[in-house]
């Protein structure tokens, strides 16, 4: 599944301090019935976006105008809890979001955003507070995630911190690559291992 | 120098050590689902690719499946249209699949197990969360995204950083209505949602090895509740003895060799772990959860705590209690329930109906409660019947369903409706699961059984103490 390259972006954010968000509440069930991988973002949040008559819940961050057309989600610890459906992350994708910011993320998740081209930033739970406060303060708000320089920038106060990812993951993220690429340039030596499997 | 059970499970499948990236992972067995497959066999083909190893590959209907009818068209086009497609692709690429009506047909971490698919040592992936199952068995499996989906079918290997490992020891002898699900719900709460993230567990202990193969699966299923990626018990004879003369397994002289192999999955005495804990079987009770994450249990006859005593923040707490609308403080016991749910991958095995028809035996169904009792498989259904649970079910005023996923998740018909208490054997208790605005408590069997015979949260102990005295 190809996505656009990323390298360094820097935009509002919309801000979600809540604890142990998990993949249920980031797009339910009910949503995970097709079978392309179209429109995803209708869903979004969908039981926290709208109320049951489909009007929408004007408190929700999603929802409100001054966070509109931000391309960051700075979410609660433990983001992304439960489920595997990368449904979720086609969601967070289709969404128009590029990068995800929080303190802890569960595992399947960050993997299925890395392989759909949202950038998962874990940062501190210090640096998580100080870009809620600063995003609660003022939701103009710019934050600048640099992927080659492993950073990310509160703009106005130049507040910054640096993030782990692994180097493949890195370069598969700045050119756009997937798994698939890799693993099928390697393909003899995959065949070559089989044949070592007892069953 | 690989000396625990899950180092040397995982170093004897890498292909090959990417530099400052994750390994290359050779997968033994993979399952596929209507629900996460299709696009990934979209992907597949618009890239020009194959399946490479299509007799590694099993595909079973059971996230959207009815549990009512199975003989006639799926009446939801949706539902129907991602198990045509699965039926399809299945067909298509020489895949093995168990469609409805199909007598391996079940949900599929049932389904794996039971037709010996699941193999000690074996690395075993499926789009699903839950597939940490399969770790009972000795194997490292865990859940994938639908990228990784289409990696598997296109190479057979994905890209993976081993996790750190985490060993949960638990000793002593269990108490009286203290099932493998109480283990796993106490654990968890200990650890909470995310406490073993990062880590791949081994179950360790005198609980774990007297654990039967459908309790071990109980445990580990419920592995990805605390966020580790997957959760593993060392093969033993009772491991053997499962899967002994099953379908898929090794016969003859391929049994005999593989033997030679599963014989050196142990973890080494002096072998270490990245964090070990340990726990004591008798402080264990009944289990029940209060709030919307799988770590917000409590012992059943325990009261909801304080947001002063709770660990993280005070807002999501309230937030997780007024969706449940409980307060601070309340009991659990005696809480009136709508809905009872026996079934799903934590579940819906033999062992689960023997334990629900322990207490329900000779007792009524509360007026008050609508219950759905499924199985896991076509199996179940066959056995729950050769033993005669069925009678003492529908004595009772319940009724067997036929199998799938049903209200674990609510894709099909099952839906708890908004506002209404479950009682649930299932996994997860996330707002809306059962159905927007569904309210779950996750639980064993027998608070199940016990809660659907009252038509309030009921301890089992009072009930077995009951029948026992």
């Amino acid at each position: 599944m190809a996505y656009d390259k990323f390298e360094v972006l820097t935009s509002t954010a919309y801000p979600l301090p809540i604890e142990n968000v998990d993949t249920d509440q980031i797009i339910p069930a009910r949503f995970l019935k097709a079978t392309e991988r179209v429109d995803f973002d209708v869903n979004f949040f969908r039981d926290w976006r709208y109320n049951q008559d489909g009007t929408p819940k004007p408190d929700f961050p999603l929802n409100k105008k001054m966070h509109a057309g931000s391309k960051i989600l700075v979410g609660g610890r433990n983001f992304g809890s439960g489920s595997s459906r990368e449904h979720a992350a086609w969601s967070v994708y289709d969404f128009g979001l590029r990068c995800v910011i929080s303190s802890a993320f569960a595992d399947i998740f960050k993997n299925n955003c890395l392989n759909v081209g949202v950038l998962p930033v874990q940062v501190s739970a210090e640096f998580a507070d100080t870009l809620f406060a600063a995003i609660m303060a003022d939701p103009k708000t710019e934050i600048k995630v640099d992927l080659p320089n492993q950073t990310v920038t509160l703009v106005a106060t130049g507040e910054s911190e640096f993030f782990v990812i692994n180097t493949y993951k890195k370069d598969n993220m700045l050119n756009g690559f997937d798994d698939i690429d890799y693993l099928k340039n390697i393909e003899n030596e995959i065949t070559e291992f089989a044949k070592t499997r007892p069953f | 120098m690989a000396n625990t059970l899950f180092d040397k499970v995982w170093d004897s499948h890498v292909v090959r050590q990417v530099k400052d990236g994750p390994d290359v992972f050779f997968i033994d067995r993979h399952f596929i689902h209507e629900v996460t497959s299709p696009v990934a066999f979209l992907g597949l083909e618009s890239r020009g690719n194959s399946v490479v190893y299509p007799a590694r590959t099993f595909a079973t209907a059971d996230h959207n499946t009815p549990t009512i009818n199975q003989h006639l068209p799926v009446a939801d086009p949706l539902s129907a249209n991602q198990l045509d497609a699965l039926e399809n692709n299945a067909k298509k690429h020489g895949i093995t699949h168990w469609g409805l009506g199909d007598e391996n047909n079940g949900i599929v971490h049932v389904v794996g197990p039971e037709n010996g698919i699941t193999l000690p040592g074996a690395t075993i992936v499926c789009g699903d969360s839950h597939t940490s199952t399969h770790g009972a068995f000795g194997a490292i499996a865990f859940g994938i995204g639908t990228s990784e989906v289409e990696m598997v079918l296109s190479t057979q290997c994905i890209m993976q950083s081993k996790p750190k490992s985490m060993r949960i020891n638990v000793n002593g002898k269990l108490g009286l209505g203290v099932t493998p699900k109480d283990v796993a719900l106490y654990i968890i709460a200990k650890q909470t949602t995310s406490g073993a993230t990062g880590y791949f567990i081994e179950y360790a202990g005198d609980v774990f090895e007297d654990m039967s193969m459908e309790g071990r699966m109980t445990v580990c299923n419920l592995s990805i509740e605390m966020g580790a990626r997957g959760g593993m018990i060392a093969p033993d004879a009772k491991t053997y003895e499962y899967i002994k003369g099953r379908a898929q397994t090794p016969k003859g002289a391929a049994w005999d060799k593989a033997m030679k192999y599963w014989d050196t999955l142990y973890t080494a005495k002096d072998a270490e772990f990245d964090v070990e804990f340990t726990y004591d079987a008798s402080d264990i009770e009944p289990m029940i959860t209060y709030g919307t994450n799988p770590g917000m249990g409590m012992g059943v006859t325990k009261s909801i705590p304080l947001a002063e005593n709770v660990e993280g923040g005070v807002e999501t707490y309230r937030k997780s209690l007024g969706y449940m609308s409980f307060n601070e403080g309340d009991s659990m016991i005696g809480k009136e329930i709508d809905f009872v749910f026996l079934g799903s991958c934590t579940n819906g095995r033999i062992e689960d109906f023997r334990g629900f028809c322990s207490i329900v035996k000779g007792r009524q169904k509360a007026p008050n409660v609508t219950a759905w009792l499924v199985p896991g498989s076509h199996k179940v259904v066959d056995q729950i019947k050769a033993e005669g649970l069925d009678k003492i079910i529908t004595d009772a005023g319940f009724v067997l369903r036929e199998p799938g996923c049903s209200a674990c998740l609510a894709m099909n018909d099952d839906k708890v409706p908004s506002g209404k208490l479950s009682v649930s054997t299932s996994n997860r208790n996330f707002e809306g699961r059962q159905g927007p605005g569904s309210r779950t408590l996750l639980a064993s069997p027998l608070v199940a059984a016990a809660s659907a015979v009252e038509g309030v949260v009921t301890d089992p102990r009072t009930l077995l103490k009951k029948q026992y005295a």
